[in-house]
């Protein structure tokens, strides 16, 4: 009596019962494919947060102006800027800074061929496209050159593109147009790279880029030693990446003469902390649809173990029968086991094929990122066996355990 | 040396407060190619001596040996060996299993017997040859009269070649000419030298044996030869 001979009878007699087999199976089919679209779902997430900061770069600092406290009133952060151009300079001369670039922005309306559209208008310096590994698709950055001579030139967003000139536009038709912000004309000079959304909602490529010295002349006015915006800032690599934050933190706090006790009165962001942060936060997801998921394996297991208890029960003569022509109980465990294990994991490789198509249903009908990794089919698929394996387990004891006698006689 | 040696046999139900003694000190040999009936009334032990015979169950005291091999002190598995090569069975109610085919049902006892496939195959359409149903091979039990799903029993019981076939209450669920049928087949069962102990409590079953034990109240009552066994022709005139 081999392995495969007891496998061979478990399928034989999984099969001739097809409808209870298949109703079993039904409840893997929904535990493992919620596992596995929710698992898709979850890691698609995950994947969406990473490329997004893959795109802004890893090694990139933020330095925002902080909150002021003057008579116990505390503003909120940038609630008045404290970072002047000086500054912005003096860091651009750390060690580990490679680049540097200031981003001041303001929503405007503008137009174009007779179309306009609201966008958010950003000032900034060339550095900017290096700094936020950004290219251009067609034309070209400014140039240090633009941004010396106050150039009213400008690069544009996919966005901006569509709404002001429509899905069919080519290259030509839009580079070397005008562009009226307010009513400023810039002659578009770039069309920069799609970067997609960076969270619900925030479109990275709804933006008018020009130089920020243009921007500083012909868009704000007012405190103008003060930089108004937010200063990116990347360092030589992510490993100098600490420390270029704490010298700038340092830089700043000695220009700024704060003292020991004091708090900073700007802010450094390093973006693999908000990296960390956004991913804890689709781990924690991530980790709340596992344990449902989890919940719903675990109710097909319990599915499992009440058919296989009532065909136990059902299959008492037959049991008999067999131990009577010469089944050891053994043979009668694994029968049993067998038949539970081959239902769970059917239901599994049933339950991975339905996942895969609800993810990707909810990926393309909301949009979602979704991503499919073996590695969740395979652990979908190992843990099918083992529900099938612990909640078969007393049904085929209870089975192997059969008086013969009394199960020959069982009506 | 008997196939089957019983001496001295107790099997004692000891329900609490009351003991049963359902077999009280049972002795019987049975021959290589003998035809036993053992007989009695409802309630009288046969089942339990059945049982025992059979290697389902265990006397409470007493020897038992089955094939020079003593079996009152074996475990189950060891029961389970001895059954798988010794002793084919035949149940009152069939015990076929149902949406399966004739021969995948003779086929069943090969499959724990850890029989190669192809000889499998050999043996399950030798037995259903035995008992005249070749040609229905794949035919399910449902699809089966009550006669030829006892006969697909029969091969089942025979497809491991054992020397002893015991059948309890074999004819019970049959009519009186499907009875003969299935008593005929014993007869050449017998002829071929195989040895067939049947329970029954049906006095016409009993009178067709070379030989009766009656047994009443845990006990061997009688133990006779009959002279002239009668055959099917009894049933024909009585019909």
């Amino acid at each position: 009596m081999n392995i495969w001979m007891l496998i061979s009878i478990a399928l034989k007699a999984l099969l001739r019962n097809k409808l209870r087999s298949a109703l079993t199976a039904l409840g893997m089919i929904i535990g493992v494919g919620a596992v596995v679209a929710m698992s898709a779902i979850g890691a698609g997430a995950k994947a969406q947060v990473e490329k997004t900061f893959e795109a802004m770069g890893s090694n990139m600092l933020i330095v925002r102006s902080g909150s002021s406290s003057k008579g116990g009133m505390r503003g909120g952060a940038g609630s008045q800027p404290t970072i002047t151009w000086e500054d912005v300079a003096a860091i651009q001369e750390i060690d580990e800074v490679v680049a540097s670039a200031p981003l001041l922005q303001t929503s405007v309306q503008v137009s174009a061929f007779g179309q306009n559209w609201s966008t958010s208008l950003q000032g900034t310096t060339p550095d900017f496209a290096t700094v936020r590994n950004w290219p251009c698709t067609a034309g070209r950055w400014f140039d240090d050159n633009d941004n010396a001579t106050k150039a009213k030139v400008a690069v544009i967003g996919k966005s901006v593109v569509t709404n002001l000139f429509g899905e069919d536009a080519t290259e030509e038709d839009i580079l070397g147009q005008t562009l009226r912000a307010g009513q400023i004309p810039f002659e578009i000079i770039g069309i920069a790279k799609s970067r997609g959304q960076s969270g619900p909602g925030f479109d990275q490529d709804d933006v008018v880029l020009i130089p920020v010295n243009t921007y500083r002349a012909k868009i704000s006015g007012g405190l103008a030693q003060y930089m108004q915006g937010t200063l990116y800032v990347s360092a030589s690599s992510r490993e100098t990446t600490a420390a270029a934050e704490s010298a700038i933190s340092e830089l700043l706090r000695t220009r700024h003469r704060i003292g020991h006790n004091d708090e900073d009165d700007f802010m450094v962001r390093n973006m693999s902390d908000m990296m960390a942060a956004q991913e804890e936060s689709a781990n924690t997801i991530t980790a709340l649809l596992a344990g449902i998921a989890l919940v719903s394996m675990v109710v097909g297991g319990i599915g499992i173990m009440n058919i296989m208890l009532v065909s136990v029960t059902e299959r008492t003569r037959e049991i008999g029968l067999r131990m009577a022509i010469g089944a050891k109980p053994r043979h009668i465990l694994l029968q049993f086991l067998i038949e539970s294990i081959v239902l769970a994991m059917v239901g599994g490789f049933l339950g991975v094929a339905t996942g895969i198509g609800v993810a990707t249903y909810m990926g393309s009908s909301q949009g979602w990122a979704i991503s499919i990794s073996p590695d969740t089919i395979l652990y979908a698929v190992g843990s099918s066996a083992l529900v099938g394996t612990l909640f078969g387990l007393w049904p085929a004891y209870r089975a192997s355990h059969l008086d013969p006698i009394q199960a020959l006689r069982f009506e | 040396m008997a196939l089957i040696e019983i001496r001295d046999l107790y099997k004692i139900y000891d329900s609490g407060a009351i003991q049963v003694n359902a077999l009280g000190g049972v002795s019987l040999d049975i021959q290589q190619g003998e035809f036993v009936v053992i007989t009695g009334p409802s309630g009288s032990g046969k089942s339990t001596l059945m049982n025992i015979l059979g290697c389902l169950d265990r006397p409470t005291k007493g020897q038992y040996r089955l094939n020079g091999q003593e079996v009152a002190r074996m475990n189950p598995n060891q029961l389970a060996d001895l059954r798988i090569n010794t002793i084919g069975f035949v149940f009152q109610n069939f015990n076929l299993l149902s949406r399966t085919s004739a021969a995948e049902n003779v086929e069943l006892p090969l499959l724990y017997a850890g029989v190669p496939k192809r000889e499998r195959a050999e043996r399950v359409k030798t037995a259903l040859s035995r008992v005249g149903l070749a040609e229905r091979m794949d035919h399910h039990p449902n699809q089966l009269s009550g006669g030829q799903q006892q006969r697909v029993a029969i091969a089942r019981a025979l497809v491991t070649r054992p020397p002893l076939i015991l059948a309890d209450e074999p004819t019970g669920n049959l009519d009186s000419r499907t009875t003969d049928e299935v008593m005929d087949l014993f007869d050449e069962l017998v002829a071929d030298g195989i040895t067939i102990v049947l329970v029954t409590h049906e006095p016409e079953i009993a009178d067709r044996a070379k030989r009766v034990v009656i047994v009443r109240d845990g006990h061997i009552k009688d133990d006779r030869l009959n002279k002239k066994p009668a055959g099917p022709s009894r049933y024909i005139e009585g019909v």
